[in-house]
């Protein structure tokens, strides 16, 4: 993705005097978001036959409540975006639905039934109206690029808000949430969206300095050291994150947006290699002085050694097994007996019940989501949006890998929520808004641009592609 | 329920998805070939933000009504462009020998505002006793006087 060689503002006309533009799309998004929501619904539907026999008795309100959310958050693109892109609302809704069903299906477990599904159906709601909130009143996005250092200061001090004593509680081993007047929050959500937005309009200003300077040694350049400060305060917070909070995906989370956005932005192979050789100090740092990490890549690399200590992994993983190619069927395997099934272990739900071809259609459901979020990236205009896109593709891409990953263990688990799927508000709301602003970004990229003249292009002109005029001589002649 | 009626929704739902995929697929497919348009066509064009047309004004002037000269009583109603002169198809065809053929006309703008302009006239056209020397805006009571006419901007 080159950020040199941008689009022209205009799309090229041809010699019949005619334009290609996008398709705006809007009518497919309407279908699609409706077969979308029968994929959560059939799941609810499908855990009550098999697990009662029949329909739930509530099924009209249920399939109304869904599809009636699904086509206003529709119907709030079709008024404020017509151009956005047409998938990335069927997408989020297929995912959100899935999760809310398998939670749905989990809370069948216990007797009496919990109601965790509710809860998270309330959050949805939630994400949908910050979703509509962002849509409406966010009529360009490249208004955020105004304050990087205030938003990174923000999202750096609400990454180590759980810190603060008295605020900050520790669930599961990890210190990452706070909790305020009984409500747990986890602030790295939220922290997400600033600290992308403030990347993005860091290295848009930052980009020639950090891509062109420095000196060669052989096929890589090394940077001069004082714009060593950014990648190295990132660093630093990270492993802060690492060691005082005692979570791992995200503190790699967040070290890996970094530095895939520096390498968008400079197209400097360097920096991605910089980064590996400190992400490898810091991995060699927390494996040999914190246990947490020690537990993490020995349940990784031999589980069935401790059974206590691994049970969690261990079960996942009879779970895959005991769903093989095609799933038990939803609500006929037994989730249950993974601990956490509901957040960090939906994937292993997803892959008891719906079996392989059920969560390599999951996986392929973020896949297209993230290819959309690149293509969007590729069709912007200005190179802010097109970092802003790029990141906030790679952090889906980057989660879904890393928590995926881990329970079906490519990669030592870490502790990261699975977007749109995984019970948890905080990460909801975070991931709609994200999806708000992506779908903000895709309407600028794909709206025709008149040849004339262009109403709302970001006035900062690049003087270093500008055309040298003589200041003498060269008005009059 | 019998079981293969169970392992019968089973694959049913997992084909459900894939054909969501498949779906998804072939809209990326389609996306990447764009429309073509005529680079005059209003759809290319980004529209001008729109200024709404807001209602008119309370006290915008509804008719004019001449209360001086020959034609004395005669009322117009104002709708649309409204041409004053001696020419026949003036709106108000003035009957008044220090009248140009096509001497003012009074239009309205987005907002619902009333505006007289001279139309190069040989005499020149007064707002209040004034004479114009561009678009002038006029509300009700306004007195605009062409030659020996004069006209009064009234709200019925």
């Amino acid at each position: 993705m080159s950020l040199a060689t941008q689009a022209s503002d205009s799309p090229p006309v041809t010699s019949t005097g005619s334009v290609v533009v996008y398709r705006r799309r809007r009518n497919v998004e309407l279908a699609m978001t409706l077969l979308a929501t029968t994929l959560g619904l059939g799941g609810w539907l499908l855990t009550g036959l098999n697990l009662t026999g029949e329909v739930p008795a509530n099924w009209p309100w249920v399939c109304g409540l869904w599809a009636g959310m699904a086509v206003a958050a529709h119907l709030v693109i079709r008024w404020r975006l017509p151009y956005a892109d047409p998938l990335l609302l069927p997408l989020v809704i297929a995912l959100n639905g899935l999760g809310l069903a398998m939670i749905h299906r989990i809370d069948q477990i216990p007797s009496p039934p919990r109601s965790d599904a509710w809860d998270q159906f309330i959050w949805t709601g939630l994400g949908m109206a910050l979703f509509a909130g962002v849509i409406i009143f966010l009529r360009d996005h490249r208004r955020l690029q105004r304050f990087p250092y205030l938003m990174f200061l923000a999202g750096v001090g609400l990454l180590m808000l759980p810190l603060v004593p008295g605020l900050g509680v520790r669930l599961g081993g990890s210190r990452i949430w706070i909790r305020v007047a009984g409500y747990s929050f986890q602030p790295s959500e939220v922290a997400k969206i600033l600290l992308a937005l403030a990347f993005a309009s860091y290295l848009v200003a930052h980009r020639e300095v950090l891509s062109l300077s420095g000196f060669k040694l052989g096929p890589i350049q090394i940077p001069r050291a004082r714009d060593l400060m950014p990648i190295g305060l990132m660093w630093a917070a990270s492993l802060a994150i690492m060691v005082f909070q005692n979570d791992l995906g995200t503190s790699m989370l967040f070290f890996g947006l970094f530095v895939l956005m520096l390498y968008v932005a400079t197209e400097r192979a360097g920096w991605p290699a910089l980064a590996a050789v400190l992400f490898a100090v810091g991995a060699w740092l927390a494996v040999n002085y914190t246990n947490h990490v020690q537990v993490r890549i020995s349940s990784w690399l031999h589980p069935f050694e401790n059974y206590d200590q691994n049970g969690q992994v261990i079960s996942a993983q009879f779970g895959f097994a005991w769903g093989g190619l095609t799933g038990r069927g939803w609500g006929l395997g037994r989730p249950g007996l993974t601990p956490l099934a509901k957040s960090d272990f939906i994937a292993a739900a997803i892959g008891e019940e719906l079996g392989l071809v059920g969560l390599m259609a999951v996986i392929m459901l973020y896949a297209l989501l993230v290819a959309r979020g690149l293509r969007m990236a590729l069709a912007s205009h200005d190179p802010f949006s097109k970092l802003l896109a790029s990141g906030l593709s790679f952090v889906f891409a980057l989660q879904v890998f890393a928590i995926i990953g881990g329970v079906t263990r490519l990669l030592p688990l870490t502790g990261l929520t699975t977007p749109f799927m995984s019970q948890g508000g905080s990460s909801l709301i975070a991931n709609w808004v994200i999806i708000a602003l992506m779908l903000v970004i895709s309407h600028h990229a794909r709206r025709p641009i008149s040849l004339g003249v262009v109403t709302d292009e970001p006035t900062v002109t690049n003087l270093a592609d500008d055309e040298t005029r003589m200041l003498t001589g060269g008005g009059r002649r | 329920m019998s079981e293969l009626v169970v392992a019968a929704l089973k694959v049913a739902f997992l084909a459900l998805m894939w054909v969501f995929i498949i779906f998804a697929a072939s809209v990326i497919r389609s996306d990447l070939f764009g429309r073509e348009l005529a680079a005059t066509s209003p759809d290319f064009a980004p529209r001008e933000p729109q200024t709404r047309r807001r209602r008119p004004p309370r006290s915008a002037p509804t008719q004019l009504k001449v209360i001086q000269g020959a034609q004395t009583g005669l009322e117009v109603p104002l709708i649309g462009t409204v041409a004053l002169g001696r020419a026949a198809d003036s709106t108000l065809n003035i009957d008044d020998d220090y009248a140009s053929t096509r001497h003012a006309q009074i239009t309205q703008d987005e907002e619902g505002h009333w505006w007289v302009e001279d139309l190069g006239s040989t005499n020149g056209t007064a707002v209040n006793t004034l004479l114009i020397t561009q678009r002038t805006r006029v509300q009700s009571g306004d007195v605009i006087r062409i030659g020996r006419t004069q006209m009064r901007l009234e709200k019925r």
